[in-house]
């Protein structure tokens, strides 16, 4: 882009990874939900300017304060070895109750196919989970779900949202064994009110729920999965890239519903690719590399370099 | 100064008029929308209005009643192939298993007193003086028989991922095999089995009176099915189950659905009422030979697209497919009727399925 910009070509370029907006744009134009908000040169410009220009209110920080206190261990996932390619090899994880882990990596790392492993969506060669202490088996989702445990997707349109069907079958979907009622036939009373229960508080923008989920934008469909693992209870929610294609308001409204999900005792392991959002959010970083766990850190006392070079290490 | 003062707000106004035009014609645009996405219907009201036009003896009773008749059957199976079309699937042989079942029914039930009876000289007592059991029995065999095959064609598609078009189409000239096995294997070869007993003919053909009209009791079979499938379809874990997995396998998987079991339980479904369809319409008919049920996969298929479930998976209502069976019926009965030739019914059918196909995949085009 630079040669280009060099040759005098004009480039519109159009982004909400913060990094690359300051590292490559002369000048940086926001829009909010249609409307032109302004247009200011990037040297001029900060990161919660460009956030608050963005949210239209002020976001003192770009990740809510942190309060949880991990305690005992809680999953033990050793030797995790998947059996088709590409392959995790070898990896051994732990997860307290009320933490919550990063998986940093680069792409291709393999901390999608970790992930799916151990929530039973991916063959193992080698490797057990222990919950607790006690072994547990993750053969298939259903097992995974039945012990606990959640995942939402890194791709939310292939893997996560049903897109042709409305916000309440999204919301309940997951969970509709527990709307069976004695006769054996749905009870639509209660989906139709957790549905709404999601909506309230997980803030999601939508005229109705009859709205099919694939007219909301990302961080709202996001919102109703996460919203669908939650009326699951679960105490273990695995979720990949969050905040992916999700704009900046949004995101940090899913950081606060982390962090008061591991108040709560929950733990959660979160695969991302944004390292400051990783040291923002989590207490310890696992690091993936090649397929391999290339190290094991403290949030409070790591840096990008170190997730770097330790991503680095296997290729 | 002031001169460009007036052409920077004369510019401002053209914009703003430009913006209204803009708006006008999207109003408009949305009028043409809905003409668009509905036009199956209005052109089928058209040419029932054509219809009723040139005779308008159409409009009664009778019609009606003939009508519903002729599409009892066909809802039946257009119920159980719109699950397999939800879950992305398709079912070619469909017509083959409704004659399989057709066949095996009637080689059960011909009149015992008639001379011809190539399959079984002699069936035990208690069968054949049991009317419940004379009845029923021949049905389940005929259901169980067409279920095993559409459990294998569900086992074929979800856990060998063959394409359900190629898989029915290969299980569709296998079971035309089969078929004409069990056809020949009566005493005098490949003879249409006739002469079937009142009883079973009065499954299908007993009347109903009600205000004056004698209705065919296989209305009512017909209503009570889509009852049933409706409550399946909306009301039942097994039928969230199905739209999960024909609106995004992936994410059923993911959210805890098993996919080979949901698919495989569709297939059984659909197969269950192949079975029924099949007993229904040879009772209906009063004779079958090795060529009947050919051809009513493609008229179920084409009736659930005409009522708009799609075949990219995930959508389509009970309502759907009840409505495009009735539109179907009532088109080619209607030509018939005012003695169109029956070519001039195929060349309507087909344009009217790939034209509601065309709607529907225009509904649901991401618009940018």
């Amino acid at each position: 882009m630079r040669t280009l910009k060099s040759q005098g070509i004009g480039i519109i370029y159009i982004s909400h990874k913060m990094e690359e907006i300051f590292e490559i744009t002369d000048e940086v134009t926001v829009l909010r939900d249609g409307n032109y908000v302004g247009t200011e040169k990037t040297e001029t410009l900060t990161m919660d300017k460009i956030i608050n220009m963005m949210v239209g209110r002020d976001l003192e920080h770009r990740f809510p304060p942190k309060s949880n206190n991990p305690g005992d261990l809680w999953l033990e996932a050793k030797n995790i070895t998947t059996f088709y390619e590409p392959k995790v090899k070898d990896v051994s994880i732990d997860l307290r109750k009320g933490e919550i882990l990063g998986i940093s990596g680069l792409v291709g790392s393999r901390r999608t196919e970790l992930v799916e492993a151990i929530f039973g969506a991916r063959t193992l060669e080698a490797g057990e989970l222990l919950l607790h202490g006690e072994p547990i088996v993750n053969a298939h989702p259903e097992d995974a779900i039945k012990n606990g445990f959640a995942l939402i997707t890194e791709e939310r349109r292939e893997t996560g949202i049903y897109p042709v069907a409305d916000i309440k079958f999204n919301s309940t979907i997951a969970n509709i064994n527990a709307y069976v009622s004695k006769i054996g036939l749905l009870d639509e009373k209660k989906m139709y009110i957790d549905t709404e229960m999601q909506i309230k508080n997980m803030r999601i923008k939508t005229p109705n729920q009859e709205e099919l989920i694939r007219n909301l934008s990302g961080g709202n469909q996001q919102k109703v999965i996460i919203g669908r693992w939650l009326l699951l209870n679960p105490d273990i929610l695995i979720m990949d890239e969050p905040t992916r294609g999700i704009d900046v308001g949004a995101k940090y409204e899913i950081y606060q519903l982390m962090l008061q999900l591991v108040n709560q005792g929950k733990s959660i392991i979160m695969v991302s690719s944004e390292m400051p959002e990783l040291l923002g959010i989590t207490d310890r970083i696992a690091v993936m590399s090649n397929g391999y766990l290339s190290g094991v850190v403290n949030t409070k006392d790591t840096s990008q370099e170190e997730l770097f070079t330790l991503a680095t290490k296997h290729l | 100064m002031e001169n460009q003062k007036v052409k920077f707000i004369d510019r401002l106004k053209k914009r703003l008029n430009d913006r209204i035009e803009k708006v006008k014609k999207a109003d408009a645009k949305d009028y043409k929308n809905f003409f668009i996405n509905n036009a199956i219907f209005f052109v089928i009201f058209g040419l029932i209005i054509v219809i009723i036009v040139m005779e308008p003896t159409f409009l009664s009773s009778r019609v009606a009643i003939n009508i519903l008749t002729q599409s009892s059957v066909k809802l039946i199976l257009a119920l159980g192939v719109g699950g397999i079309i939800i879950l992305q699937g398709t079912d070619l042989s469909l017509g083959r298993s409704v004659g399989f079942a057709a066949i095996i029914s009637a080689s059960f039930l011909q009149d015992l007193t008639s001379a011809d009876k190539p399959y079984f000289n002699t069936l035990p007592e208690w069968f054949v003086n049991n009317d419940l059991l004379y009845l029923l029995l021949p049905l389940m065999l005929a259901m169980l028989v067409t279920a095993i095959f559409s459990a294998l064609n569900g086992v074929v598609v979800s856990v060998f991922k063959v394409h359900p078009f190629l898989a029915t189409l290969g299980s569709s000239v296998a079971l035309y095999g089969l078929l004409q096995m069990y056809f020949e294997s009566g005493a005098h070869g490949p003879q249409p089995i006739g002469s079937l007993s009142q009883r079973f003919s009065d499954v299908a053909n007993y009347r109903v009176t009600i205000l004056g009209n004698d209705f065919p009791i296989l209305i009512f079979y017909a209503i009570i099915i889509t009852i049933i499938m409706w409550v399946v379809w909306n009301k039942t874990r097994f039928g969230k189950n199905m739209y999960a997995v024909g609106g995004n396998p992936e994410a059923a998987n993911i959210s805890g659905v098993s996919v080979v079991k949901t698919t495989v339980l569709v297939y059984i479904l659909a197969g269950l009422l192949y079975g029924l369809g099949g007993y229904l319409e040879v009772a209906r008919i009063g004779s079958a030979s090795s060529g009947i049920g050919t051809g009513y996969e493609l008229d179920a298929i084409a009736a659930c697209v005409v009522g708009g479930i799609s075949f990219s998976g995930g959508i389509g209502k009970i309502s759907g497919a009840v409505a495009g069976v009735l539109m179907f019926t009532i088109i080619s009965y209607g030509m018939i009727y005012v003695g169109i030739a029956p070519f001039y019914q195929f060349i309507v059918k087909g344009v009217i399925i790939v034209a509601a196909v065309a709607v529907d995949t225009r509904k649901y085009i991401k618009k940018t």
